[in-house]
C-alpha cells in the first residue's frame, strides 16, 4: 500500500507552519506521529498533496505545571505521557489510558496532540479530555484561541479544528487531590480501538459523591462527555439504583454503528459495563 | 513532486539519499539500502515485523516516511551482532531458546526486546509480554520469545538465567 504523492515540509517554528497551511490551502495536511494519517493515507482515504510536518518545531513537546493546571504540548508522545511524574502525581488516569492505547511502538511515535485533533471517535483520548474539562489551545492566521474539549468534537473527522488551524496545548485542570479516577476499555486485542470504553473522574467526601465526570469513547459518531449520568451521580453514595440509573442515563445517550466490534445494542451494553467497572475502580481509588 | 535529500545513520553508517517523500521508511532500508532484514508483514502497523530502532525508540518503518528519518540514528538487525561478528545476547538467547521457528517476526521481536532491556534490563515475565506486545509471531506461541529474552537479561546483567514458567 503505497500513499499518493506529496511534498514535504518541516518548519522551524508555529508561525512558519501557519503561513505554509495558509499559503497551500486545502491540499496541506499537518503531519505529527502520523500514525493515523499514513494508515488514511495508504489506503488513499487521505490524499494530501502537501505534508506540514510538526516534528521540527521544538516549543511544542513537553508537560508543565502551571498553577492550578497542566499542560501539554501537542508534539508530547503517548509514551512521554506514560513516563512523566508530574502526570503520574497529579493527574494518573492520563497515563492509565495511554497504556490502552495501541501498542508500546506506535505510543513512541504517537502525539497526544495528534490523538485529540485526528477526531476520529475511536481515539481514546477525546473523551477523557471531555471528562476531564480540558481546553485545547489552537493557533491560525488570525492568531490564537481556546476550545473547549467538550465542545470540540462535531462528528467522525469533523472537529472545531479550521483548516490551517494548529493545535499547539492542551491544559488541563488538575483534579483535587484524593480524587478517585479509572479508565476502562473493552477491545478484542492489543492494538485494537475500543468496542466501548469510559473515563471516570470522581471526588467523594465522607462516602458521598460529591462531583464526578464521565467521558465514553467510540459509541457515537464523536466522543461523549456524559453530563447527565455525572450528575445523578453527585450527592448519592454510588449505591446500586444511582449508579444503574446513571448508567442508564449514559446508555442513553450512544449511538454507536454496528460493525466488526459488534452490533450496536452489545456495544451501547458494553459502554455500560465499562462505565460500571469504572465507577467501581474510581471510587476504591478515592481516598476516605 | 519534488524529492527530498535526506542524511541519516543507519548502523553506524552516515547515509544520504534522494526520496520520494511518500517513500516508506521499510521500503527505503529494503529497496534502497538493501537491508531486507527488516521484514513487511501486515503493512497496517499491527505486526511489528517492521520494526527498527530508531532515536532510541521501537518504531514500525511501514508506519514512517522515510523522510521523517531525516537526521535519525536507526539501527536495524544487521546492526545488532557484537563488532567482532559475534552474535549479540538477544541473537544468542533467541538461537539457545528455540525463540524462532519460521523467523518472520524475528528481526522485528530482537530490535523491540533491544530497546525494551535498555529501558528496563531486569524485566519480569509480565513486563516483557506487555513490552512485546506491538508484535506478533504466528509460529512460537511466544512461550520461547520471553525465554529468549529473559536468557538475553541474564546474560547481560551476569545473573543466573531462570526460565519463564510454562
Ligand atoms: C495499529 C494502530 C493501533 C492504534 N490503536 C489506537 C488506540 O487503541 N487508541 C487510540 O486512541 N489510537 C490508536 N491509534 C492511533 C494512534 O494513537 C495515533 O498516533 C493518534 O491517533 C494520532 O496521533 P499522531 O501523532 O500519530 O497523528 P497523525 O497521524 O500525524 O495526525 C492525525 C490527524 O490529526 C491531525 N493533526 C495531528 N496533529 C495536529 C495538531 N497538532 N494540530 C492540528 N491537527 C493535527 C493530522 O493532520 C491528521 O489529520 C492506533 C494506530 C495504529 C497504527
Ligand atoms: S509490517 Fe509494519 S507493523 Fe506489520
Ligand atoms: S517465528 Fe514464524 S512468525 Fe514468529
Amino acid at each position: 500500500m503505497i500513499p499518493g504523492a506529496f511534498d514535504y515540509h518541516r518548519p522551524a517554528t508555529i508561525e512558519d507552519a501557519v503561513t505554509l497551511l495558509a499559503s497551500l490551502g486545502e491540499e496541506a495536511s499537518i503531519l505529527a506521529g502520523g500514525h493515523s494519517l499514513i494508515p488514511l493515507m495508504k489506503t488513499r482515504l487521505a490524499s494530501p498533496d502537501h505534508l506540514v510536518d510538526l516534528s521540527g518545531i521544538g516549543n511544542l513537546k513537553g508537560i508543565t505545571v502551571a498553577g492550578g493546571d497542566i499542560v501539554i504540548g501537542a508534539m508530547t508522545t503517548q509514551f512521554e505521557l506514560i513516563a512523566s511524574e508530574d502526570l503520574a502525581r497529579h493527574i494518573p488516569i492520563i497515563a492509565e489510558t495511554s497504556r490502552l492505547i495501541a501498542d508500546p511502538q506506535i505510543r513512541y511515535k504517537g502525539t497526544f496532540g495528534g490523538n485529540v485533533a485526528n477526531g476520529d471517535p475511536g481515539n481514546d483520548m477525546p473523551a477523557l479530555m471531555m471528562a476531564l474539562g480540558a481546553t485545547y489551545r489552537v493557533h491560525g492566521p488570525d492568531g490564537g484561541r481556546d476550545v473547549a474539549a467538550r465542545e470540540f468534537y462535531h462528528g467522525a473527522y469533523y472537529t472545531a479544528l479550521e483548516h490551517g488551524e494548529i493545535l499547539t496545548s492542551v491544559r488541563i485542570p488538575v483534579p483535587p487531590a484524593g480524587h478517585g479516577y479509572a479508565y476502562e476499555k473493552l477491545k478484542r486485542k492489543v492494538g485494537d480501538y475500543a468496542t466501548a470504553a469510559a473515563a471516570v473522574v470522581i471526588t467523594m467526601a465522607g462516602g458521598t459523591c460529591t462531583s464526578a465526570s464521565i467521558g465514553l469513547t467510540n459509541v457515537s459518531e464523536t466522543p461523549l462527555w456524559a453530563s447527565e449520568a455525572s450528575a445523578l451521580l453527585v450527592g448519592t453514595r454510588l449505591d446500586k439504583p444511582s449508579v444503574d440509573a446513571a448508567l442508564a442515563a449514559a446508555e442513553a445517550i450512544t449511538n454507536p454503528a454496528s460493525d466488526m466490534r459488534g452490533p450496536a445494542e452489545y456495544r451501547t451494553k458494553m459502554a455500560g459495563i465499562m462505565l460500571r467497572r469504572a465507577l467501581e475502580r474510581a471510587r476504591s481509588r478515592t481516598e476516605a | 513532486m519534488t524529492k527530498s535529500h535526506i542524511e541519516l545513520t543507519i548502523n553506524g553508517r552516515t547515509v544520504e539519499a534522494l526520496v520520494e517523500p511518500r517513500t516508506l521508511l521499510i521500503h527505503f532500508l529494503r529497496e534502497q539500502q538493501n537491508l531486507t532484514g527488516a521484514h513487511i508483514g501486515c503493512d497496517t502497523g499491527h505486526c511489528g515485523a517492521c520494526t527498527v530502532d530508531m532515536d532510541d525508540m521501537s518504531v514500525k518503518s511501514c508506519m514512517t516516511f522515510a523522510v521523517q528519518a531525516h537526521g535519525a540514528s536507526i539501527t536495524t538487525i544487521e546492526g545488532v551482532a557484537n563488532a567482532d561478528g559475534t552474535l549479540s545476547a538477544l541473537q544468542e538467547g533467541f538461537r539457545m531458546m528455540h525463540g524462532l521457528q519460521c523467523g518472520f517476526c524475528t528481526p522485528g521481536m530482537i530490535l523491540r526486546a533491544h530497546r525494551l532491556l535498555q529501558e528496563n534490563p531486569a524485566p519480569t515475565e509480565d513486563e516483557i509480554r506487555h513490552g512485546i506486545s506491538g508484535n506478533l509471531c504466528r509460529c512460537t506461541g511466544y512461550v520461547n520469545i520471553v525465554k529468549s529474552i529473559q536468557y538475553a537479561a541474564a546474560k547481560i546483567n551476569g545473573t543466573p538465567f531462570q526460565e519463564a514458567a510454562e
